[in-house]
């Protein structure tokens, strides 16, 4: 008991301190792809910490909705990390809820912060709203079918257990039906986190912008909680794609010197994955909003092709 | 089982006694609000006094039968509570009460008040024929409770007769209601044939005896028939014509349960009649499932009308209900009793689960359509702080309704994610691939249901009010509150006390399947979901919703730590620069549609027309017109024929129709003559 309070309270810990610097990562490589020398690693903290302290503004329009939505975003998406081996193969609250959970909560979280956007009455927020709704909602299908795959694979729903049996089969990852499947999850991973083509998360133009345009009127605490959020988020989809696809050195319990070795071994693999997200990010354009559906209709293909070959190679 | 069966009984009479006294209060012309008052709290009573005695049936896992004669050949007034018919009764009667209460306050106003008694009338007359649909035993008494039940509820529904729009409702729900009875009738005399007998009990597994072709075309017309009434898509036509037009406590029981008892029928059909049946037949429902579900959801989309939008989400859930039923008839077909059980479950739960979030839902907008005067929901806006607990009450639902996790819609929906995962393990060949395709597109249809509730809540409640109507909007009364309250309550109820709810079904499926499911799909003292077996995954929105109340110390923590002192101001919304933010400003329900207009643009053919009016140059417009429409694909390409065609024809029949009573007199005699030659012969 007092075991799994610890391991609740570190994994908490670490994905919050975590998450932050991710994003700084991907910002900071992004920069130096680019040849501009970028804010630094520790930039996203910084904010963090000055939004945390500042005073914020409130829409006289905005009713407790506005209110409700960070908090709601930042607890559900926290939970949904809960459920995901990170630290350890064994999640603190795999139990409690599978991939349908995790992929339901984070749905939880985008149904405030669209409910969030449109309290305010600006037709930005509403315009994000409306966005961001959509594209989530087309970008479903494709997620779900990866998710299958992989829980087919592994005959269970639970991610620790999924985590566990692609352990056990250090090369599973070579199989193609896991192969599609990580390639329609990224294509997922590269919409839900708002990066190019999908939407830029450093631009302030309506035309453009999604995830930017829900959150304009959110300032202070309410924003750094909503940001802190989003850089959960990516975390959380980013450990699904290294974790669930290459498990490797996930340490099976919570052994200290296991957990240490699995750690590092984590990191670096967020890393490279994160050199990929970076890579798409700065050799492609940004989409027309229209054209985003195509890019999920691939996802979701691949997702289809992928199921098809488990039953395929399965027999 | 004896209490129980009178629990039952004295609730079937307070229902007849209560409408008899609406009837007697109308033509006394006694119209005083004391009259709805004392009725609704006496259906109230019969309501919780049907909730004990299904609970009791359900609890005991065993059925009661009474009849009474008729004094006509075939025909008796048996009734039987079995586990089946009493889960569906269990639902009824908690939609009922709750609905009966918001009734005391929603009779206040409208059109229902003007004849209060009249309308309690029928009101307790369609709870009687519904208790009767569910708990009949034979097929003579409960298709005679079957069109009771349509009479009762096409009255509700034309409740407000003055309006066409009304009326073309109602006549629309008439008629396609038989139909669906029409292929009711015969698939149920195939059956009965087959049985030699017109009781339930004697036709379980009657359709296994019937010839391959009879058995699959009573199948079909008893699938069909009882479609209609569910609103499987494309049967799905006089859901959102007759749903909004009914007051609004008439749409809340009409989606909530009215539509069940086609569930209900296919229920009874699929899983009591039929054993084993081939696997075209699973893939039929679980295909019809898949197709009402997304286009259910992608027509709601498109909707404004606040109403409409919920009734075309009926056909979504509906479909979803039957992606359940389809996976637990291929599962039945393939061998896999457990897997079956499960698909069960998750039918009926989400079934239960439907009916009470809808129910909430369009008490809601009952609530709403009363208080700010229209269901368009363009003219609405900012009521969250006119009808403070309303919109609180709504978002429940809106977040049941969307599946979100802790409420009940997320359990239901896992279930039946979780069935649909397994079916690729257990089922050969192509149909394991159908399994993982109806997941996906479940997904999307979830996602779509939740983007069309952020529409829905988001543009009727939050902002700025769009219309005068919507500045001056009153909160309801307590009594309509207090009903949706309750039913808010048994949303979360139902989802965070899953666990100890499921095995309710577990006499159910030991019925169809024989199979135990409670040690299956509860583990771990209690408190994890499960699908199969802890392994296959398992799920806990009772730790789920406790994990998201504790993790609320983190924000609570960091906000303590450091931004205590930081002071709070209110200010205006950005407006771009322009002289004060207006409701013009704010996206509409049309336009937050758009990209999925654009995007599923070959489902809907949408058309749009604007005209500009300008006196100097076309960039200074006086005025622009703006129409915006969809095409409605199934009215046009199907029903506008089929229509056609059957005008047609009755334009040729009009030769013998002479109007002599004579002639119809002779066609009559002619009829029975041959129709008794024909019986001589066989």
């Amino acid at each position: 008991m007092i075991g799994q309070a610890l391991s609740i309270v570190f994994h908490v810990a670490f994905v919050l301190m975590l998450a932050p610097l991710v994003t700084g990562f991907n910002r900071t490589l992004k920069a130096r792809v680019q040849t501009r020398r970028g804010p630094g690693l520790l930039q996203p903290y910084r904010d963090l910490y000055k939004l945390l302290r500042k005073g914020m503004v409130i829409p006289d329009t905005a009713s407790w909705i506005f209110t409700a939505t960070p908090f709601v975003l930042f607890v559900s998406t926290l939970l949904a990390s809960l459920l995901i081996p990170t630290i350890s193969a064994n999640a603190p609250l795999s139990m409690y809820g599978g991939v349908l959970a995790v992929v339901y909560l984070l749905a939880l979280g985008r149904f405030f912060l669209a409910l969030g956007g449109l309290d305010t009455g600006s037709s930005f927020g509403g315009l994000g709203s409306s966005r961001e709704m959509t594209i989530s909602a087309i970008a479903e299908p494709a997620l779900m079918l990866a998710v299958f795959t992989v829980a087919i694979g592994a005959g269970s729903t639970n991610l620790s257990i999924v985590a566990q049996s692609a352990l056990g089969q250090s090369w599973r990852f070579l199989a193609p039906s896991q192969m599609l499947a990580f390639a329609a999850l990224f294509i997922v991973l590269i919409a839900e986190t708002g990066r190019i083509p999908v939407d830029n998360p450093a631009t302030h133009l309506e035309l453009t912008m999604i995830h930017e345009a829900m959150i304009l009127e959110y300032s202070g605490p309410y924003l750094a909680l909503i940001e802190w959020a989003a850089a959960l988020k990516q975390l959380v989809l980013m450990t699904i794609l290294v974790n669930v696809f290459f498990p490797f050195g996930l340490s099976p319990d919570w052994s200290p010197g296991a957990v240490l070795f699995s750690l590092a071994l984590f990191i670096l693999k967020l890393l490279m994955l994160a050199i990929v997200v970076v890579v798409v990010e700065v050799s492609n354009a940004k989409m027309r909003l229209f054209r985003v559906p195509e890019l999920l209709a691939i996802a979701f293909v691949l997702g289809a092709l992928a199921l098809v070959s488990t039953f395929l190679f399965q027999g | 089982m004896y209490s129980i069966c009178r629990l039952y009984s004295a609730g079937l009479l307070i229902y007849a006694l209560v409408a008899l006294a609406g009837l007697a209060a109308h033509f006394r012309k006694t119209r005083a609000a004391w009259v709805a008052t004392s009725l609704c709290c006496a259906s109230t009573a019969a309501a919780a006094l049907e909730l004990c005695a299904s609970v009791g049936a359900l609890i005991a896992g065993e059925e009661f039968n009474w009849s009474l004669p008729s004094g006509l050949p075939f025909v008796h007034y048996g009734v039987r509570l079995d586990p089946l018919s009493a889960f569906f009764n269990l639902a009824l009667s908690i939609l009922a009460g709750c609905v009966a209460v918001y009734s005391i306050g929603y009779l206040r106003h409208g059109s229902a008040a003007r004849r209060p008694g009249l309308f309690c009338f029928f009101f307790n007359l369609h709870l009687l024929a519904l208790t009767l649909v569910f708990t009949a035993s034979n097929i003579i008494f409960f298709l005679v409770a079957w069109e009771l039940m349509v009479v009762a509820s096409y009255f509700l529904v034309v409740t407000d007769h003055e309006s066409s729009e009304s009326r073309k409702g109602g006549l629309l729900y008439m008629l396609m209601s038989r139909g669906g009875t029409g292929m009711m009738y015969i698939g149920f005399l195939l059956l009965a044939t087959a049985a030699g007998s017109m009781e339930f009990q004697a036709l379980h597994g009657s359709g296994q005896t019937l010839s391959p072709v009879l058995g699959a075309s009573a199948f079909l017309l008893l699938f069909f028939g009882f479609g209609v009434k569910a609103g499987i898509i494309p049967l799905h036509i006089w859901l959102p014509a007759a749903h909004p037009v009914a007051p609004s406590n008439v749409s809340a029981l009409m989606s909530g349960i009215v539509i069940k008892t086609g569930i209900y029928g296919m229920a009874r059909v699929f899983f009591d009649f039929y054993g084993v049946l081939p696997v075209w037949a699973g893939m039929l429902v679980l295909v019809a499932g898949v197709v009402s579900a997304l286009l259910g959801v992608l027509y709601a989309l498109m909707e404004h009308d606040l109403k409409r939008l919920l009734a075309y989400h009926s056909i979504e859930n509906i479909g979803i209900i039957l992606m359940g039923f389809g996976s637990a008839l291929l599962f039945r077909s393939f061998g896999h009793p457990q897997l079956a059980s499960l698909a069960l479950v998750a039918g009926l739960f989400h079934t239960l689960n439907h009916g009470v979030f809808k129910c909430l839902l369009f008490l809601g907008a009952g609530s709403v359509l009363q208080g700010a005067g229209t269901r368009n929901m363009e003219e609405m806006g900012g009521l969250i702080r006119r009808m403070p607990w309303t919109a609180f009450f709504f978002l429940i639902g809106a977040i049941a309704i969307s599946g979100l996790p802790p409420l009940n819609g997320f359990v239901s929906e896992w279930f039946t994610y979780q069935a649909l995962l397994a079916g690729f393990g257990a089922t050969p060949e192509l149909t394991r691939v159908a399994f993982p395709i109806a997941g996906a597109l479940l997904a999307l249809t979830a996602a779509l249901a939740a983007a069309c509730f952020v529409k829905a809540f988001g543009i009727t409640f939050l902002a700025l009010p769009r219309s005068g109507n919507a500045e001056r909007a009153i909160e309801s009364p307590l009594s309509m509150k207090t009903g949706m309250a309750s039913l808010a309550l048994v949303c979360v109820l139902l989802g965070l006390g899953a666990t100890w709810f499921v095995s309710i079904f577990a006499p159910i499926t030991q019925r169809a399947f024989g199979v135990q499911i409670t040690q299956q799909l509860v583990a771990g003292n209690s408190l994890l979901l499960t699908a199969g077996s802890v392994h296959n995954g398992s799920v806990s929105p009772l730790m789920l919703a406790i994990a998201l109340i504790g993790l609320g110390a983190v924000p609570l923590v960091l906000w303590l730590a450091l931004g205590r002192k930081s002071p709070r101001v209110t200010g205006p919304t950005w407006d771009c620069g322009l002289p004060g933010l207006t409701a013009a400003n704010e996206y509409t329900a049309t336009a937050f549609s758009k990209p999925l207009r654009m995007i599923f643009a070959a489902l809907f053919r949408p058309r749009r027309e604007i005209q500009a009016e300008f006196d100097i140059s076309p960039y200074y417009p006086k005025v622009i017109h703006f129409e915006s429409e969809i095409q409605p694909t199934f009215e046009t390409r199907f029903y506008d024929p089929l229509l056609a065609g059957i005008m047609a024809i009755a334009a040729r029949m009009r030769k013998i129709q002479t109007g002599s009573i004579h002639a119809y007199l002779a066609y009559i005699f002619v009829t029975l003559i041959l129709l008794l030659l024909f019986g001589v012969r066989v």
